[in-house]
Formats: structure tokens, sequence, C-alpha cells
């Protein structure tokens, strides 16, 4: 055994450019009120890839069509060669056992302890014994950094340690494809950064593909190397592609405006005026 | 014509008119909106009622005082005059007015947001009435259509929840409801016989005050009371549960994961229930006699073993069974609907309220109307 080989579990080393996530013509409608038409985008394997926008503008729902939740009006999303939209739900539901979900409120199942949350998935779905169970959530909680938590109930930690403990669970499983919803919300600045480097951390460590749903500016520029911006008004992708090449090169005003707060434009404040 | 016109209102405004093109608004004194401020109206009839001004102008020098009382009444004034295409000159105002003035209208009103005011037709609101009812009604069968499969399959053991949440929804909805099962069947029995006591005495035939008790809590009285107890505990807490669990996202964490919240929240509850209706209604069928007996004891003249000895004879393991079969039915439809209406529950707080509501009346309509068709069928198998 020799410990000084680096690799990836299962091989999933990020080759370059294999598409991960395929979406295609989506549009997302409640009854007849359409919120977004037309999205086209790949993910590629190993990415770390965020769905930006406003406030409301429909970030959330398009994550929600990418986890199953909700069901496109037209279009289709391929996970690899996989057609998820089309596909039965028994094939469906495998598919959804190689994705790890952190949801906006960590959504931990409250009337259980943070190890008997993490170990229901395992539960469910491996051979383990329940030993192994308490083991397995144990090491998934002190990855979090929650050693020492496993008997706590989620209301009895505070609300950036219950993002923390809803990560733990969702990596439970060793999933292929993480997904977070606004991970950062509601959390201090130092918190939201230490989740950033988690996230990372994780990226690097367990080689998946990362869809994050943020307007965190930070984050987005930190952790993103591909990225999707939803406009409201127009009810579209307007812009696609690297967060940090967007803010160099984008000509949209919608995108840059996001980008840079708003603030104007740096040539404004050149003509000496400014006290 | 040149004349100045000066118009009062009240003693917190007058209006000037230096010339044919001007009108000058004088402020005056404290505006505060804790007092009674003039509305935009008063200046916007007079600019209706003369010839237009071309220019709307300001005079502060008279204001003692302000908040955004002023700023209301200014944002109502510049609004007409826009509409008008009069033009309203600030400079007169103090400039935290002007500010605010400008802060309120920096971003457009954005067009086709407002509540809509006019109030459909009847026949639209009779086709959104049908439409939204027969969804529900689909939503309904589809639920109870899903929750008969789940059922199959854990009748073939391959339903998955956890043990330890279906021993304590047991507890909470067995033993911890044993309390106030007692309190309200004992009370009753006792309301029963006092009911029948009046009448039978008129005859002398208090000793059947047993009979009357005893065949009423075991056929309908036991069933009834705790189903009507159960839903208004047991029923609204798997409905505020559940709903809750839908706001925090909880349930969707189960779908993602190949879950089913239906067979992981919704048939432990409702298996609890059916479990443990019976078994309350039997222990209220006792209690209710008891109460019964109370009364006839103290109240009555009887004796005890009088009145054990009568509702022995009165009752009978049919009615007996007929009233344990009613409870488990109204065990299992009120777990349904309070399941039903937390998973139908919307995304915010006080909706878990209004799925806990729901939850009670959906659940107390269904067991009156299932009492009614019990009532319909033992009629005709003349039990």
């Amino acid at each position: 055994m020799s410990a000084t080989v680096e690799a990836s579990p299962d091989n999933r080393t990020a080759s370059a450019s294999e598409p991960h996530i395929v979406v295609r013509n989506l549009t997302m409608a409640y009854g007849s009120f359409v919120l977004m038409r037309d999205l086209n985008f790949t993910v590629n394997k190993g990415d770390i890839f965020v769905i930006m926008g406003g406030s409301g503008c429909g970030k959330s729902t398009l994550l929600r069509h990418l986890i199953g939740l909700n069901e496109p009006a037209t279009g289709e999303i391929f996970y690899g060669d996989f057609n998820f939209t089309k596909a039965a739900p028994a094939e469906r539901e495998r598919m959804m056992h190689r994705f790890g979900i952190l949801y906006q409120s960590g959504a931990l199942w409250s009337s259980m302890t943070l190890a008997e949350n993490v170990g229901l998935p395992l539960g469910e779905f491996t051979d383990l014994t329940p030993a192994q169970i308490r083991e397995m959530a144990s090491l998934k909680l002190a990855f979090v950094g929650l050693s020492g938590f496993e008997d706590y109930y989620p209301s009895q930690i505070s609300g950036g340690m219950q993002k923390r403990a809803g990560l733990a669970r969702a990596i439970a499983l060793d999933p292929e494809i993480l997904f977070f919803d606004e991970p950062s919300a509601g959390l201090d600045p130092i918190s939201s950064r230490l989740l950033d480097d988690l996230i990372l951390e994780l990226r690097a460590s367990l080689g998946a593909t990362i869809v994050v749903v943020t307007h965190e500016l930070a984050s987005i520029f930190t952790i993103a190397n591909n990225s999707v911006f939803l406009d409201a008004e127009s009810r579209t992708m307007i812009a696609s592609g690297d967060p940090k090449d967007l803010l160099a090169h984008s000509t949209n005003p919608t995108v840059h405006q996001f980008l840079t707060r708003g603030e104007p434009e740096k040539e404004s404040t050149s003509n000496g005026q400014a006290h | 014509m040149s004349s100045v016109s000066t118009v009062a209102v009240g003693n917190l405004l007058s209006l000037d008119r230096p010339d044919q093109s001007t009108l000058v608004i004088k402020l005056l004194g404290k505006w505060h909106v804790s007092r009674n401020l003039p509305s935009a109206t008063v200046v916007t009839s007079e600019l209706a009622s003369t010839p237009a001004p071309a220019r709307v102008a300001f005079d502060a020098s008279q204001l003692r005082g302000w908040d955004s009382g002023l700023v209301s009444f200014l944002v109502g004034v510049s609004k007409f005059c826009r509409a008008r295409g009069i033009t309203d000159d600030r400079s007169g105002l103090p400039s935290g007015v002007q500010r605010l003035l400008a802060l309120a209208e920096a971003v457009p009103e954005k067009k086709g947001a407002r509540a809509d005011e006019t109030r459909p037709s009847f026949l639209v609101r009779v086709g959104d009435f049908t439409i939204d009812y027969g969804r529900a009604v689909s939503e309904t069968m589809a639920f109870v259509g899903d929750l008969s499969l789940t059922g199959l399959k854990f009748l073939a053991g391959r339903a998955r929840f956890r043990r330890v949440d279906f021993v304590e929804i047991v507890q909470d909805c067995g033993a911890n409801a044993v309390g106030i099962v007692t309190l309200i069947s004992f009370l009753v029995g006792v309301i029963l016989a006092f009911m029948g006591a009046v009448q039978l005495q008129q005859f002398g035939a208090s000793i059947y005050v047993a009979d009357l008790v005893g065949i009423g809590m075991l056929r309908e009285m036991g069933a009834m009371m705790t189903a009507i107890i159960m839903s208004g505990r047991t029923g609204a807490a798997f409905a505020a549960q559940l709903g809750t669990m839908k706001v925090t996202q909880e349930t969707d964490a189960l779908t993602t994961l190949g879950i089913s919240p239906l067979e992981f929240l919704v048939l432990p509850r409702v298996i609890a229930l059916v479990l443990m209706m019976p078994l309350l209604c039997l222990y209220s069928d006792f209690m209710g006699i008891l109460g019964g007996g109370f009364v006839g004891v103290s109240m009555l003249g009887l004796s005890p073993s009088t009145y054990m000895r009568e509702t022995i004879h009165a009752i009978s393991f049919t009615y007996l069974f007929i009233g344990l079969v009613k409870a488990t039915v109204y065990g299992g439809l009120i777990a349904m609907a309070g399941c039903l209406r937390g998973l139908q529950c919307g995304k915010s707080s006080s909706a878990v309220g209004d799925a806990a509501t729901r939850a009670v009346v959906t659940s107390i309509v269904l067991v009156v109307v299932a009492c009614g068709i019990f009532a319909f069928i033992t009629n005709i198998l003349g039990i």
C-alpha cells in the first residue's frame, strides 16, 4: 500500500470537459405562468457550477427541476447519457441516489439526532450494520467539523451548524453530484467563507460535480468555474460561463451590474470631481 | 390680470396665486402624521377648478416640523402635477423633504403589480371553484390510492419507516390520550344518564338509565367521542407536523433520497391511529358506563350491583363489536385527513395553521358522514 499516491475515489477524476449535466430547451412553469424559458447549458464533470440571478428569478426552481422535485413544462435534462426527464420512476430514483442535496434551511429531520440524520440514507441504501452506520455518520460529521455532536437534535444547534450537518447528510452516500441551495443564506461572513472552503475541499477530495444556487458575489468568485445567469425581466438565461470571464468580458449591462454590485463604472470617477 | 388670491385651508396650508401662471403652496406649522393632515385632494381640486397654472411652487418658511406625513402629501401633489404637465418647483422645500421625494420617485411603479380591484364575475368564480374542487378531489383520490399501495407494501413487509418513530407515535396517540378520553367519556356517560333520567323517572323506570347509557356508549358515543377528541388532538398534530416538515423542506429531503414521505411519514401514523382507536374506544365505553353508574347510584338511588346487572343484561358483544369497528374506521379517516392536509400545506407558518384547521374540519366531517353510513348499514342488516 503506497500512501503517497493521490487518487480520488471510484476513479472519478475530473476528465476535462466531459458533460455531466445537460439541460436542453428547458421551460419552467407554474400552471400557465412561465417562469423561465429556453434554458440550455452543460455542466461538465468536476465543475463547480453556479446558478445566479436576482432574488425571485427562479434559481431555486431550476434546482428543483434538476433534482426531480419539479417537472419541466418542456425540455429535457440529461445526466451523462441518461434522460432524467423521460426516465421511469424507478430508474429516476436510482439516479437520485447519486445526488447529494443541501437545502436552503438545512432540512434536517427534526425528530432525529444528527447521527440518525446522516445515517438514514446509509441505513436505507447500503448493507452496513448499525454500528458501521454510526461510525460512518460520525466520520461525515467530522468532515464538516461537527465531531461530538452526533446525539444533538437539529433544534439544539445553531443555523450554521445545521447547514454543515445538512452537508454531512448530503455527502453520506459519497454522491457524484452535489446540489447546494443558497448555502450561505443566513450565515455570517466567516461561517459562509468556511462553508465555501468546505465546498472546495469536498470537490477536491470527492471529485464530485457541484451545482450551487447563490447570489453571494464573494462565493461566486471564490468557488465557481462555470455558471448560468438567469434574468427575471426577459425570463431566460442571458449569460453563461466562468463568472470571472463574465465580469471581465460580458457586455450585457444586467450581468455586469450584478457582478459589480451595481457600482458605477470606474471611468465615471476619473473626471476629478469626486471628493 | 395679476390679482393675488389667497385661499387658507385649515391651519396647515394656504394657497397663493401671485400671478396667473404660478400657484404657491404655503406650508404652515407642524406636519406630523399623528395630526389630522390635509390630503392632496385639497390642492388638486383647487388646481382643477381654476385655470391651471404652469408651475407649482412651495413656501416652507413657516413650516415648523415635518415627517413622512408631509412627504406623502407632496407625492400626491406632484403625481397630479405630472399628470397635468404642471412643473412642480421643489426648491422651496427643506432639503430632507426633497431627498425623500426623490427617493420615493427613484424606481417607477411596476405596472400590473397592484392587487386587481375588480371582482371577477359570478360565472368566473363558479368556474374557478369547480376547477379547484375537481383538483382537490383528484388529489385526494391519488393520495388514497398511493396510500393503499403503500399499505400493501407494508403487508408484504417491504415498507420503510423507522420503528422508533412508530413507537413514539403510538405512545403519543395512545397512552398520552388516555387522560382526556377519561374525562370526556365519563362526562358523556353522566350527561346521557341525566338526559334519560329526567324522562324515565316520570314512569318510575329509572333502572333503564343503565340500558340507555350502556347501549348508547357502546354503539355510538364511545367511538364518536373518541373520534372527536382524536381529530382535535392527533389529527391536527399530524397536519401540523407534516406541514412544518413541508415548510422546512424535510419532506423534499426524503423525496430526493428516494424515500416516499407517504411510506416514511404517513403510513406509521395511519397504522398507529388505526391500532389505538379501538383500544381508546373500549376504554371510553367503560368510562362512559362508569359515568352513568355514578349518576344512577348517587342521584337515582340505584344500588351499584343493580346498575351493573342491568347494564350487563342490556349490552351485547354485537354492540361492542359495532362500536369497535366504527372506531377503527374513524381512526383511519382521522389519520388520513390529518396527513393529507399536512402534505397539502403551503410554504408559510400561517399555512401550517390552516392545514391544522382544515385537518380537524375534514376529519370531523368524515367521521360524521361515516357514522351516518354505519347507521344505514346496521339498519339494513338489522343489528
